[in-house]
């Protein structure tokens, strides 16, 4: 039975549907599983007993016509969840339990699904190999020592390990799509406002978008109806009617325009990715896709901006948490004010702070419009860019990342380096644009490696049957095997 | 100071001093939920008894605008004359304090709701406009309590969230009594509006007050100092004098004003610095990544411009046309808009000047002894008017209104009723008046023969004769008339 992990969302709810397997059982497969895989550290909470009960209460009352039926779930620590500890991966909210439930979590559990546990990632986010948790690295399943990508690095390396059937993450500026890439899984980051950011821990609310990472774009598709919606409650969530991904999926790409752009061939990337993305070129052109040359001319400028945006939004979202009201405070300090230090000096990690730093000092009087205001306008060049470009094509093919996943403490040092590992990715954020992350290959070391379909707004349709009709014909294998339990 | 004409300086060793003043008042907007969450804002809830997971800044939670609060600061707008942005932005303003759950209050910085208009204040010395530089929205931040406990400070968070209205004039203002006719006014505005109630008691109006001096004759401005936070207009205008005094006395001394923020102490009555231009605070304000910029259409404000009541400033003209108010009067009876129903209800039932005189005299007297609202007055303006008919009339003198005025105090009775049932209806016919007459004449020959002697002061004794032997009720015109009449004869 242990093969039934292995296989892909959409095969397992057919199972469900048709009566082969029960939710307590399945639910009963991955807590084994689960209870087996510490090694991994990709969980920080779980919630057997919840998970149990709730199977339980599947199969006495089934409903198999929801997108979920009875299948548990483990989601990123970064969703609220009533009456479950929300860290964020800090120390800050290391006791945290909300009593309220994020709307995307809320929306997958009226589809069925049933949360198993909360997954490990980068402190609030932060972070590109889950190294600046305060729980601890998470390690990826396909080779000891390598990190799984970040910040939804609980979460890709729980999906790669098959402890989760299924997964969402949040992307700021590739935190799905990059540890998507590192784990050979599927991750999308939808348009700006598809998804409700109402309940999600904030890192930087003009970028934060939570999307679905799985086995299969079939997956993905599912789990992003499940979680897509208008919600009132998120002033920049996106008016429009539901949906149906899954059902609309198809692998006929014929006669679609994909724009290939120059700006993404950087210097000193390894020969490999740049094979890799040719051999993405060939699949989508036998498959009837024109290829067309872009340019996307600010591009160099994204890192950079991104690298002051988020830093600034960062800065303001993490004041309330000043030990006030709820999370840690320390017992030390004779007033407010050293209470205040004392709280964000123990209680943020060294990424965390560094983001803080570098938000305050960008948004201070006197170099506000230097650097936010400027990086505000190179914003809107970027988001042009796109614009001027989906007149001419239908989507547009790019690596997910410049390597393949590193070793653990390889770049720990080396913020620099860290960031440049978004330099795909960060761009479709600052433009609000939906993307995907497919696997497409392996390195010479066995590691896998993504290609990015980047759609126009809300055209995750589009970028999905791309994907589908990709995945069909890459045969790509992710042989992750068992080393950690 | 000279009622006539303007002249607030103050003295300083070899020159006058003008102070200017600008200020930026804090409203309060009148609306059942919070700026960006659902929460009540009833004032004095227990504590912490109206606070939502958005005023409390949980993680992850989002501020949804409230509509109706976007309304209210429009309406304010234009009861302020004053140009309507139908795009604005709202900012985050950020600073650590522990009422300010989110590290952040939401404000609006470069792009207000509203942007300048005026406000027209009557003065002893003429109407004067001062300048509205803008009005903006933003949040209220909680309340820190210091003083339950002696190692702890309590955090109510009730307040936290609630729409206020920062309105922002020009440094047009050149006196305490320009202020306090400032505040009064814009007040007078909001509550006929409905936008904000005014109770200063409950904090629902503060003001931050920016001081300065100069030479009378200078054009150029002095260095301004901002005191915070006052939250009534006696202690503004105390702050105002004291703060003046002291930047005129740092001149005389050849001493530099800094330009700082102060506090003013109200038991000692003077200001404290509380910091200066260099330790401002940097906000660092940015636009709300949470929210979207506001954009509404024109018809929206169309919409709220139709709806308007008539306002204070419109409705003293009608006043003066329709009912032949002078100016001063009029000014009073439009300084509510319940005084200004009461009045006309009253009048369009009596003599309109007549009843002016009675509500602004013994009404107002009574309601102010009783410190009741006129909404609350145990005289209807129904009944007011019949008081004021029956005086018109010739059917009760005024000092007999002043005793049936006192009844109807008391019972809320209909004064026709009290008139009748007390027979308090004045004497008013002339054979009895002459027969009365004569016998005091009768009684009083002595007088009499004085009076014709030249002794006119005697006059007023047969008068009062009349109204002892009457009960008060003779009516005292006709008294006169037949006084003269029999005394010459």
């Amino acid at each position: 039975m242990s093969e039934l992990t292995k296989k892909n969302l959409s095969e397992i709810i057919d199972l469900i549907k048709n009566k082969d397997i029960k939710s307590e059982e399945l639910t009963q497969l991955y807590i084994n599983k689960i209870t087996k895989s510490k090694k991994l550290n990709a969980y920080i909470t779980t919630c057997f007993d919840h998970a149990t009960q709730e199977s339980k209460k599947f199969d006495k009352n089934p409903n198999f016509n929801s997108l979920l039926p009875g299948i548990p779930l483990a989601v990123k620590d970064l969703f609220c969840t009533d009456g479950f500890k929300t860290t964020a991966g800090s120390k800050m909210l290391e006791n945290f339990i909300p009593n309220y439930e994020s709307t995307v979590t809320e929306n997958i559990w009226k589809e069925g699904a049933i949360l198993l546990g909360k997954l490990n990632c980068d402190e609030y986010a932060m972070g590109s190999s889950n190294e600046t948790s305060y729980f601890g690295n998470v390690i990826n399943p396909i080779a000891e020592n390598t990190v799984p990508g970040g910040s939804s690095g609980g979460s890709a390396s729980a999906l790669a390990a098959e402890l989760t059937p299924a997964t969402i993450g949040t992307d700021t500026g590739g935190s799905i799509r990059q540890p998507a890439s590192f784990t050979g899984t599927v991750g999308l980051k939808p348009t700006y406002g598809l998804c409700s950011r109402w309940g999600i821990v904030a890192f930087a609310s003009s970028l934060d978008q939570a999307g679905p990472m799985t086995k299969s774009v079939k997956d993905c598709s599912i789990m992003l109806e499940a979680m897509a919606g208008f919600d009132k409650k998120d002033s920049t969530s996106i008016e429009k009617k539901k949906e149906n991904y899954s059902k609309n999926l198809k692998t006929n790409i014929k006669g679609l325009k994909i724009g290939i752009p120059k700006e993404y061939r950087v210097e000193n990337m390894p020969k490999e990715i740049d094979e890799l993305w040719n051999k993405g070129k060939n699949i989508l052109k036998d498959l009837g896709a024109n290829l067309i040359d872009i340019s996307l001319p600010h591009t160099k400028y994204a890192l950079p901006t991104y690298y002051i945006v988020a830093p600034a939004e960062a800065s303001s979202n993490l004041a309330r948490y000043d030990g006030v009201k709820y999370g840690f405070r320390s017992s030390k300090g004779k007033d407010l004010i050293e209470m205040y230090e004392n709280t964000r000096s123990e209680g943020f990690g060294d990424e965390v702070k560094r983001r803080i730093l570098i938000g305050t000092y960008v948004l201070s009087s006197g170099y506000y419009d230097a650097y936010y205001l400027k990086a505000q306008k190179v914003r809107q060049l970027i988001k042009k860019d796109f614009d001027q470009n989906f007149g001419k094509v239908d989507a547009i093919l790019t690596p997910s990342t410049p390597s393949s996943a590193f070793k653990i403490g390889e770049k720990a040092n080396d913020p620099i380096s860290m960031y440049l590992n978004d330099i795909f990715t960060v761009p479709v954020n600052l433009a609000g644009l939906p993307a995907i992350s497919v696997p497409a290959g392996l390195d010479k070391k066995g590691y896998p490696l993504g290609l990015q379909l980047i759609g126009k707004t809300l055209d995750e349709q589009r970028i999905l049957n791309i994907a589908f009709a990709f995945e069909k014909n890459c045969d790509f294998k992710n042989e992750v095997e068992n080393w950690w339990s | 100071m000279n009622k006539d004409k303007f002249d607030y300086f103050i003295k300083g060793e070899k020159n006058q001093y003008e102070v200017i003043i600008g200020l930026e008042v804090h409203a309060q907007v009148s609306s059942n939920s919070k700026l960006f969450s659902g929460s009540a804002t009833k004032f004095g809830a227990e504590p912490n008894s109206q606070v939502s997971l958005i005023d409390s800044a949980f993680p992850g939670m989002l501020p949804v605008i409230n509509k109706e609060c976007i309304n209210q600061a429009i309406r304010t707008g234009l009861g302020l004359n004053a140009k309507i942005n139908n795009y604005s932005v709202f900012d985050r303003k950020n600073y650590f304090y522990a009422d300010l759950p989110q590290g952040y209050q939401i404000s609006q910085y470069k792009n207000p709701i509203v942007g300048e208009g005026k406000v027209l204040l009557d003065m002893p010395y003429g109407s004067k406009e001062i300048g509205i530089e803008r009005l903006h929205l933003e949040q209220d931040a909680g309340k820190s309590i210091h003083d339950i406990d002696p190692s702890n400070t309590f955090v109510d968070l009730n307040r936290s969230g609630i729409a206020l209205m920062e309105i922002v004039s020009k440094p047009d203002l050149r006196s305490p009594e320009e202020v306090n006719a400032y505040i009064k006014k814009l007040r007078t505005i909001m509550r006929y509006l409905g936008t904000c109630d005014g109770n200063m008691q409950e904090g629902s109006l503060r003001a931050d007050v920016n001081v300065s001096v100069r030479k009378v004759g200078d054009k150029k401005y002095g260095t301004r100092c901002e005191i915070k936070n006052v939250n009534s207009i006696k202690f503004m205008q105390m702050a105002i004098e004291y703060e003046a005094r002291r930047q005129v006395e740092l001149i005389d001394k050849g001493k530099e004003i800094s330009q700082e923020t102060r506090l003013f102490d109200v038991k000692k009555n003077e200001t404290r610095s509380m910091r200066s231009k260099e330790d401002a605070h940097d906000y660092r304000y940015f636009p709300d990544p949470d929210l979207l910029p506001l954009n509404f259409d024109k018809k929206l404000v169309e919409d709220l411009k139709k709806s308007l009541p008539e306002l204070p400033d419109k409705k003293k003209e009608r006043f003066i046309k329709d009912y032949g108010l002078n100016s001063y009067e009029a000014n009073v009876l439009v300084s509510e808009k319940e005084i200004s129903d009461y009045y006309e209800e009253a009048a369009k039932a009596s003599d309109q000047k007549l009843a002016a005189t009675w509500m602004m005299g013994d009404l107002f007297a009574m309601l102010n002894d009783k410190g009741l609202d006129i909404s609350k007055s145990p005289i209807s303006a129904k009944n007011l008017a019949e008081l004021v008919q029956s005086i018109k009339s010739g059917e009760i003198s005024g000092r007999i209104a002043k005793e049936v005025f006192e009844i109807m105090i008391v019972s809320g009775e209909n004064p026709r009723k009290i008139i009748d049932t007390k027979g308090m209806k004045q004497q008013s016919d002339p054979k009895e008046l002459e027969k009365m007459i004569n016998e005091i004449i009768n009684k009083n020959k002595d007088k009499v023969t004085q009076y014709k002697a030249g002794k006119e002061k005697l006059f007023g004794f047969f008068v009062g004769q009349v109204m002892k032997i009457s009960g008060g009720k003779a009516n005292p015109q006709l008294v006169n008339e037949i006084l003269k009449k029999l005394l010459k004869g």
